[in-house]
Parts: structure tokens; C-alpha cells; sequence
């Protein structure tokens, strides 16, 4: 047994049903008891669906097992054809299905539905969500396509996209987009936004893109056995990663890869002066290996930031995040344990962590801006608004979207300068976020008490909650705790009042250096002097 | 007092009783409000990466708010062989306890995996209460959905905890459900003032103000869904006070009058003190009547609550119910609220769901109340939906909150009249 408040992924049925969920014209019965339809709302609230997910759950009760549920899941699975007329179905069993042993393959088989159906092992009780999608899509693919003859023009089929994915309605608009430049067509996108019958024809593109290698890779890697088509293995997420990516489909294609910088932003908004003080910006990254293996290349090579930790979720992908990691020198992390993650970020002390919505609550609670680039996510990431992560116009909503949570260049500036200035202090947050300045009287300025006592009616600490987040903790960020300093160091008050006086934004990490440069030489009580040393010692 | 019973009430109403696909939470899911209302309390779900999803999906961002409640998720290992599965028990329990050592009760509570590879929570709570006497107590119930129904979660907490409760020969009231702090407070300040006491509560706030119970117990009700707490009280020698429920203006004062004469509170002295807040919650209602005057209402199954809502709606707000359907029907319990109801409606109990969607579809009702994976594709369809599940998570009882109550249901509706069609004027 494993004590777990939080979990970053869903059991394997849901990825399941992220898949027939996004797809049209698939049936998923599932065996399943009642109260396993609250993954309905994940589709309808969180993605806000506005259709039911093709799901017929069999909701057997207690009453049923002493009976026959066999019998319940042919009821249910004959019910469901004749009531949705599917082109195809997927049958499986949730955790507690699996326990009782009814076969739903073997079941559905002896029915004779007469459209195909697919059989689906998914154990819960060792894989989860992403595992369940990909295993679920590779079944289809397996089950409907076939080898054909090629496409007289240039196709490609779009591998990965589930409903519940990070962006990925918006990902596989600005990829097509991409790739019709070059003159190549997409033949399938699946599975969000494929029917069986669409799967069927899979076989006439001339090779894959692969956009989410957690959702999708088994897939093209059966297609490529099956039909002979090549697989992409670049994600374009990033400028660099975008023109490698069209590189590799050059290279497969033979096709010139045409491009079309002319909307193309972040280059230039992170050339421009006002993102100097981006530079050196230590950044911690964490979510699903892909998306945080391109957010580093991001990071340290278009945006300028330090990457101080990386790691993911999904233990399926562990090497190649191991590998991304070490390029940066860095120890991977990975686990499923966010309260690991939360350890791991607190040790790092970013300045800005790119992270799930976890790593946003962590953010919340250590007082670290953040933003979200992978699942699992909330329903303010599921925008109205276009917004991909891919391609060029990604690129530039990427830019966007980190540097939102930070203080702007201008106003870091004033705030270095004018320290405590009485109605620009450091306590009152950045200017841009929903946060209530807490104005001070002028001679409160030298006093020694904890900025942030008073949590109910002061400011909040900078990158804390979002409007719409209604937990309603305001939690001190660690800077706003009173002085604690670490291995016995005792600061005199008027080295606590300097440092005080640095902006919020580093003074976790000047207190954290100044204390580590004391311990290391000996230093018992930290003085002003102290502080300007350990300064001097660590500039950059 | 106008509680004059409608020509027909629907007590006698012939039941539609349907098995089939239900579109429902389970049990656990009470856990998300029964650990903010014990403050000492820690839920320990023995279940799967599904449970833990389920509760993480219903909690929101509550999660973070350092919960006490988490999920000891069963691994492949723990369903190889059942012996260990107590002894990995044992130990993520002395874990836990050790990292929170202000936790005085804990409840082992079971979900669908525990209850199918039947491992025995129940001799596993005396062992590990024997384990951390005196300092903490365990309890255990189910929340499985082979089981419960969403708010049955916590009747099924509550009867595991009425055989513990102290034996006392006092003649005292027993107010049975979980409420929100602010409503406790009002319902309490509202019985000391009728001079009805002692007082207490179940659940309580600490595991230190549990009540006792005996013979001369009297409990009343402020929640339909406690069938199985009811029945443990009646075997503890407890009286029930039947009643309807304290929703709206009406069923406040019903519900108040009955206890009242338990009591021997003298009618005058009730009308004095009942007559400012009546007035005022009658007042807050009509604010809100306007809109729902005349409107159609059905009800698909959730938490037990449709019966009295649908009485508050009909009665009080001049809707129109064309089904009420509930997870589940205790005549003993909601019997008042459908003596109540005038004729009409549908009682359904139990779901079909694709049949209940098709009568709920050829009804065409002006407002659908119903769960969260059914509002948005019925809203896309044109139908106008109040999510139910609101109405365990708000302050909805007495009277403070009749008007709140109220405006639960009209919101849905104005806001339809709000919103322009796309490129119409406003």
C-alpha cells in the first residue's frame, strides 16, 4: 500500500476514455461500479464537453455480485449498441472489475455485435492514466489499420492527441498549419478527432508525426511495423525544436521545409532589452517528461533562464529524462510523490517554477511565481482563446505565459532601487496581479516586524492564488517567515533589517547564500558585513 | 402556520423503480465535506489509484489546504496475498499518526476494492484502536459505490460511530447530519431560544463533544439521507422525531414546531420567537418566486435531497415538478416532506439514465437539476440545469439561507435570460 493525497496521473481507464472521448463514432462499455462515472465530469467540466463521453459503464452494486454481473456487462454492452450504433467499440474493466474476473473481451465476443470490438487489458493496479491512453490507441490502430497504397499527394497522420490533453486542440491546428506550408496534408489526426473509419484509411499517409510520445508512441511504432510509415521523432515545442522538427520532416518527405516566421515573436521579445533581467533566472521544471524535456530547451536556450531542476511523472520515460537532464548537469527527478517534487523545489529555490497544477500549489504555498505547461491541469487551461504550445505561435504564448508570473523588467528595476519605498514595497506583490497593496505608514518602514502576520487583510506573496482559485489559504510565502536561520546562525537586527531590504524576489536566495557562506567559515553571528560579503562572493 | 397538507400529498404515489446504468458519485465523496466538519478527524480511504482520483476530481484544489484525509492505494502485492495487506495497513497508519499527531479519530473507510477482495477493515479499525489507545480512536465504515450513493457516505460514517457513543439516561436533543458551521450556530441559537435542551450534535466539531445516548435520547433529522444513522439510533433506545426538513421558510418552522412540542414549548412563545426570522426568510424567498413561479422542474437522482427540495420548490417557490427522482427512498424519513408535495410528479428511485435522459428530454422541463457530467450536455442542448451537487456543498438550511436556497435554482434561469444570442442586441 502507498498513502497518497495527490496523484498527477488517473487510473488507466480514464486514458482510455480520454481516447473514446475524443474520438467520434467509438463506443468505450466499461465494467465498472457505480460512482466510476465521476470521470465524467473530468470531460464535461474540466474540458467542458458539451456532450456526454461515449462511456456506458455497467454501475454494478453490491446486490449484483453475488449474480451474475457477466451477464450485466452483455446487457449493458448490447444496450449500448443498440441505443449509440457505434462504428466500432472498446470493452475493458476499471480496478474493481478487474478484481471480480469477468472476461469483457471474451463476453463481448460471445454476443456477436456486428461492428468491430476491441478488448482492452489494462491493469490498474500497476499503470496508470497515460499508459491506459496509449495502450488503448495502439489497440485501435492495431484492431483497424491496414497496410494501403500511398496518397498520391504528400500526407502525414497526426499521432497523440486525446481529449483532456494540455493544448492539444490548439497543437494539432498550428502543426497542420506547419505542415500545409510544405505542401503536405494530413491525412488522420488521431485520436481526438478520428472515427474508426478514419483509422481504417490510416494506412495511406506516407508517415507519422508524433506529437505526445506518452499517448501515442506504440502506436507509431505499430504503424511503422504494420504499414511501413516513418515516424517524426522531434516535438516541435519551442522555435529551435520547431525548425528541427521541419528539418526531420524535410528529411522524410524530401520536401523543402518551407516556413513562415513572419508571426514568429519570441525571438525578437527576449532579444529586447526589456528581457535583460530575464537572464540567469533560476528556473525549475516538472510535469510529463515531453513537455518538460522541450521547456528546458526553452528555458536555458531561447529565454535565457538557469534550469536548476528538472523531472517528471511518468516513469515510462525516465531514460530519456535522465539523459535531458544530465546535459544541464543535473540529477532527474522522478517520482509520483509531490510532496518529493515540493522538497526538491524548496531545496532548488527557484525563482520561477514551470510545472502542473501541483507545481502551482507549490508555488502558492513556497511563495514562487509559476506557470502550467503540462497536465494534469485545471479548467483555466483549457482557454477559450487560441493558444497551442506548438509551432511558432506556441512559441510565442509560451513566451507570454512564463514571463506573466514574473515581475516586469521595469518594475523589478524600481523595486531594486527604491527598497522600501512606502508605497512600492516589496510586500505589496507585482503590480500586475490581483493582489491588494497593503500601503505602510512611513515609520513602519524600519520596524522589525514579520511583513505578512497580518495574512487576512495584506498583500499576498508574489505568485500566489489565482483568481479563480478558491482554496482560499494564503499561505505566507517562505520570505515573509520570521528570520529562522539554519545550523544555529543568529542574524543581528540590523543585518535582518539590510536584508530585508532586498527585494522580495531574491532575498529567499540571499538569505539561503549569505547563510551558507557564514556556516562555511565559521561565522556565528551574521552581520551586515556578512550579508555584503557573501554577496560579493557569490556575484554572478 | 400554513402547513395545511395539500388535497393529495404523493406518501401513497406509486414508486418508478429503475435499475439499470446510473450517472451517480459514491460514497467516498462525502469525505470532501465530513473532514472540514471534524476538526480531529482523519480519513484514510483503503482503495485504488481510482479512488484517489475520484476524491482528488471532487476536492478541487482543496487538496492543498493540508487535507486530512488520503488514499492508501492497493498495489499488486497487497492483492497476491491478504496477510500483508494488515500489516502494510499497520504501517502507513503508525506513519500517518506520527505525522499528525492532533489526529484523535481515524477512519479506515472501504471503497469497491477493499469490499470485492474482502479485506476485513472492520477487525483491522479494533486492532489499530487497541494499537493507539487512548490517544486515538478507529473507526471504520464503507463508501464503496457497490454500496453508497454519494451523500450515503456519510450516513454510513455517522452509524460506525452511534455504537461508540456513550450510554446516558438524560433526556436530551440529538441533531443528526453534517452542517455548515455558520447553519449550526443559527439552529442552535434558534432551539436555545425556544428553551428546547440540552443540545448536541452528531457529527460534532471535536471528537471531545460527541454526544451520548439512551432511552430518552430524542434526535430529529437535518439531513434525508441518514437511514442507516437512524436505524442505529433507534437501537439505541433514541427517538426519531419525524419531520420535514428544515429547507425554506415552511419547512423551518415544521421542522422547529415538531420539536418544539417534543419539548413542551408553548405555541405563543414559538410564534414570538420564529416570527422575525420567518419574515424575513419568507421575504428573501418572494425576491426570488418571480422568477421561478410556474416553471417545470425535474429532478434526476443524487443525494436524497429531491424529495424536500422539490417540496420547497413547489410549495414555497410555485414550481412545477415533473419527476423527482432520488438515489434512494425512506419513507420513514421523507415521508412528512411527500405528505407534503402535492400530487403530480413522478417519485422515481434507482436511475436508468438513458431512459431517465429520454422522459427527461420529451418533458422539455424549464430547469433540470442534475450532476456534473449530464448540465453541460443538456445545457448544449438547449435545457437549462442547476448542478446538485451545489446543494450539499452550500449553506442551504433554515432560515437565513431560505433565500439563498431560492436563488440556487432562479440563477440558472436569469441568467438565460441575460445572455443575448450570439449577435443579438442587447
Amino acid at each position: 500500500m502507498k498513502l497518497t493525497l495527490w496523484t498527477y496521473e488517473g487510473p488507466p481507464h480514464v486514458g482510455a476514455m480520454r481516447v473514446a472521448t475524443g474520438m467520434t463514432g467509438l463506443h468505450y462499455v466499461l465494467h465498472a461500479p457505480q460512482g466510476d462515472t465521476y470521470a465524467d465530469l473530468l470531460f464535461t467540466m474540466i474540458e467542458r464537453r458539451n456532450h456526454r463521453p461515449p462511456v456506458t459503464y455497467t454501475t454494478f452494486q453490491a446486490r449484483d455480485l453475488g449474480a451474475d454481473t457477466a451477464n450485466l456487462f452483455k446487457d449493458a454492452a448490447r444496450g449500448a449498441y443498440e441505443r449509440f450504433r457505434p462504428q466500432a467499440m472498446i470493452v475493458g474493466a476499471s480496478c474493481t472489475a478487474e478484481l471480480i474476473q469477468d472476461d469483457p473481451g471474451g463476453l463481448a465476443e460471445a454476443i456477436g455485435l456486428p461492428c468491430p470490438v476491441i478488448p482492452l487489458d489494462l491493469p490498474s493496479y500497476q499503470r496508470k492514466e497515460n499508459f491506459g491512453a496509449d495502450e488503448t490507441f495502439h489497440q485501435i490502430v492495431r484492431a483497424l489499420a491496414k497496410p494501403m497504397p500511398r496518397s498520391e499527394t504528400i500526407t502525414c497522420n497526426i499521432l497523440g492527441a486525446t481529449a483532456l490533453g494540455f493544448r492539444h486542440r490548439d497543437d494539432v491546428a498550428e502543426v497542420t498549419k506547419l505542415l500545409r506550408l510544405m505542401g503536405i496534408g494530413v491525412n488522420v489526426a488521431a485520436p481526438m478527432g478520428a472515427s474508426p473509419a478514419d483509422i481504417a484509411r490510416m494506412g495511406q499517409a506516407h508517415f507519422n508525426v508524433l506529437l505526445y510520445p506518452e499517448t501515442g508512441e506504440s502506436a507509431a511504432r505499430y504503424l511503422e511495423r504494420a504499414c511501413g510509415q516513418p515516424w517524426t521523432k522531434v516535438v516541435p515545442l519551442g522555435v529551435g525544436a520547431t525548425r528541427d522538427f521541419l528539418h526531420e520532416v524535410s528529411g522524410l518527405t524530401g520536401l523543402s521545409p518551407k516556413v513562415d516566421e513572419s508571426g514568429l515573436r519570441l525571438p525578437w521579445w527576449s532579444a529586447s532589452v526589456d528581457s535583460t533581467y530575464l537572464t540567469g533566472k533560476r528556473v525549475f521544471l516538472f510535469g510529463d517528461a515531453t513537455h518538460v524535456i522541450a521547456a528546458a530547451r526553452i528555458a536555458a536556450t531561447e529565454i535565457g533562464f538557469e534550469v536548476v531542476g528538472m523531472g517528471c511523472y511518468n516513469r515510462e520515460f525516465a531514460r530519456p529524462m535522465r539523459a535531458a537532464a544530465k546535459a544541464y548537469g543535473l540529477e532527474a527527478l522522478i517520482t509520483d510523490d509531490y510532496l518529493e517534487v515540493e522538497d526538491a523545489i524548496a531545496a532548488a529555490a527557484p525563482e520561477l517554477i514551470l510545472g502542473t497544477q501541483q507545481e502551482r500549489h507549490i508555488g502558492k504555498r513556497l511563495g514562487i511565481p509559476c506557470a502550467v505547461i503540462s497536465s494534469p491541469v485545471h479548467v483555466q487551461d483549457f482557454p477559450a482563446r487560441y493558444s497551442p504550445q506548438m509551432g511558432f505561435e506556441g512559441a510565442n504564448v509560451i513566451f507570454d505565459t512564463w514571463i506573466h508570473p514574473l515581475v516586469m523588467g521595469l518594475e523589478e528595476h524600481l523595486l531594486t532601487m527604491f527598497r522600501e519605498d512606502f508605497e512600492f514595497h516589496s510586500d505589496a506583490g507585482p503590480s500586475h496581479h490581483g493582489a491588494k497593496a497593503d500601503l505602510r505608514a512611513v515609520t513602519d518602514i524600519a520596524s522589525d516586524d514579520a511583513p505578512g502576520a497580518d495574512l487576512a487583510g495584506g498583500a499576498l506573496p508574489p505568485g500566489s492564488a489565482s483568481p479563480r482559485d478558491t482554496s482560499g489559504q494564503k499561505m505566507p510565502s517562505e520570505v515573509q517567515a520570521p528570520m529562522a536561520a539554519a545550523g544555529g546562525l543568529l542574524w543581528q537586527a540590523a543585518a535582518e533589517r539590510e536584508l530585508k531590504k532586498i527585494p522580495f524576489f531574491v532575498r529567499g536566495k540571499a538569505k539561503r547564500n549569505t547563510e551558507a557562506y557564514a556556516s562555511e567559515r565559521g561565522v556565528a553571528e551574521i552581520s551586515v558585513e556578512t550579508l555584503y560579503e557573501a554577496k560579493a562572493h557569490y556575484a554572478r | 402556520m400554513s402547513l395545511d397538507s395539500p388535497a393529495r400529498g404523493c406518501r401513497d404515489t406509486p414508486v418508478l423503480k429503475e435499475r439499470g446504468q446510473r450517472e451517480v458519485f459514491c460514497g467516498l465523496t462525502g469525505i470532501i465535506w465530513l473532514h472540514r466538519k471534524m476538526q480531529d478527524a482523519f480519513f484514510l480511504v483503503v482503495g485504488s489509484r481510482t479512488c484517489a482520483h475520484l476524491l482528488q476530481a471532487a476536492a478541487g484544489v482543496m487538496i492543498f489546504a493540508e487535507p486530512r484525509f488520503g488514499t492508501a492505494i492497493l498495489e499488486e502485492k497487497d492483492l497476491a496475498g491478504l496477510a500483508d495487506a494488515n500489516t502494510e495497513l499497520d504501517r502507513e497508519v503508525a506513519r500517518l499518526l506520527a505525522r499528525r499527531p492532533d489526529i484523535k479519530q481515524l477512519f479506515l473507510v472501504g471503497s469497491c476494492p477493499s469490499e470485492v477482495i474482502k479485506l476485513d477493515l472492520a477487525r483491522a479499525a479494533e486492532r489499530l484502536s487497541a494499537l493507539h489507545a487512548p490517544h486515538v480512536r478507529v473507526y471504520n465504515y464503507s463508501g464503496s459505490g457497490i454500496e453508497t450513493t454519494f451523500t450515503q457516505g456519510e450516513d454510513a460514517c455517522l452509524a460506525a460511530m452511534v455504537p461508540g457513543l456513550a450510554q446516558t439516561q438524560a433526556r436530551e436533543l440529538l441533531v443528526v447530519g453534517a452542517l455548515p458551521d455558520v447553519v449550526e450556530d443559527q439552529c442552535l441559537s434558534l432551539l436555545a431560544q425556544l428553551g428546547v435542551g440540552p443540545v448536541r450534535m452528531l457529527p460534532a466539531r471535536r471528537s471531545a463533544d460527541l454526544p451520548a445516548v439512551g432511552p430518552n435520547t430524542v434526535f430529529a433529522l437535518v439531513q434525508p439521507f441518514l437511514g442507516d444513522t437512524h436505524a442505529a439510533l433507534v437501537r439505541r433506545g433514541a427517538t426519531h422525531l419525524p419531520a420535514p426538513f428544515p429547507f425554506g421558510e415552511e419547512g423551518t418552522t415544521a421542522w422547529l414546531w415538531t420539536v418544539a412540542q417534543a419539548f413542551g414549548v408553548s405555541r405563543p412563545h414559538f410564534d414570538a420567537v420564529t416570527a422575525a426570522p420567518r419574515a424575513r426568510a419568507a421575504k428573501a424567498v418572494a425576491a426570488h418566486a418571480a422568477t421561478l413561479s410556474g416553471k417545470s422542474v425535474f429532478f434526476f437522482p443524487d443525494s436524497q435531497l429531491e424529495i424536500p427540495l422539490a417540496r420547497f420548490l413547489a410549495r414555497e417557490c410555485g414550481m412545477l415538478p415533473i419527476e423527482v427522482g432520488t438515489p434512494f427512498l425512506h419513507l420513514g424519513i421523507t415521508g412528512p416532506d411527500l405528505d407534503l408535495l402535492p400530487e403530480g410528479p413522478v417519485i422515481s428511485e434507482g436511475q436508468d439514465v438513458e431512459r431517465q435522459l429520454d422522459r427527461q428530454h420529451a418533458a422539455k422541463p424549464d430547469l433540470t437539476v442534475c450532476g456534473l457530467g449530464l448540465a453541460n450536455p443538456l445545457e448544449a442542448k438547449g435545457h437549462t440545469t442547476k448542478w446538485a451537487i451545489e446543494l450539499v456543498f452550500t449553506p442551504v438550511h433554515f432560515y437565513e439561507q431560505a433565500g439563498d436556497l431560492a436563488a440556487l435554482f432562479s440563477r440558472p434561469l436569469r441568467r438565460k435570460a441575460l445572455l443575448t444570442p450570439a449577435g443579438g442586441k442587447p
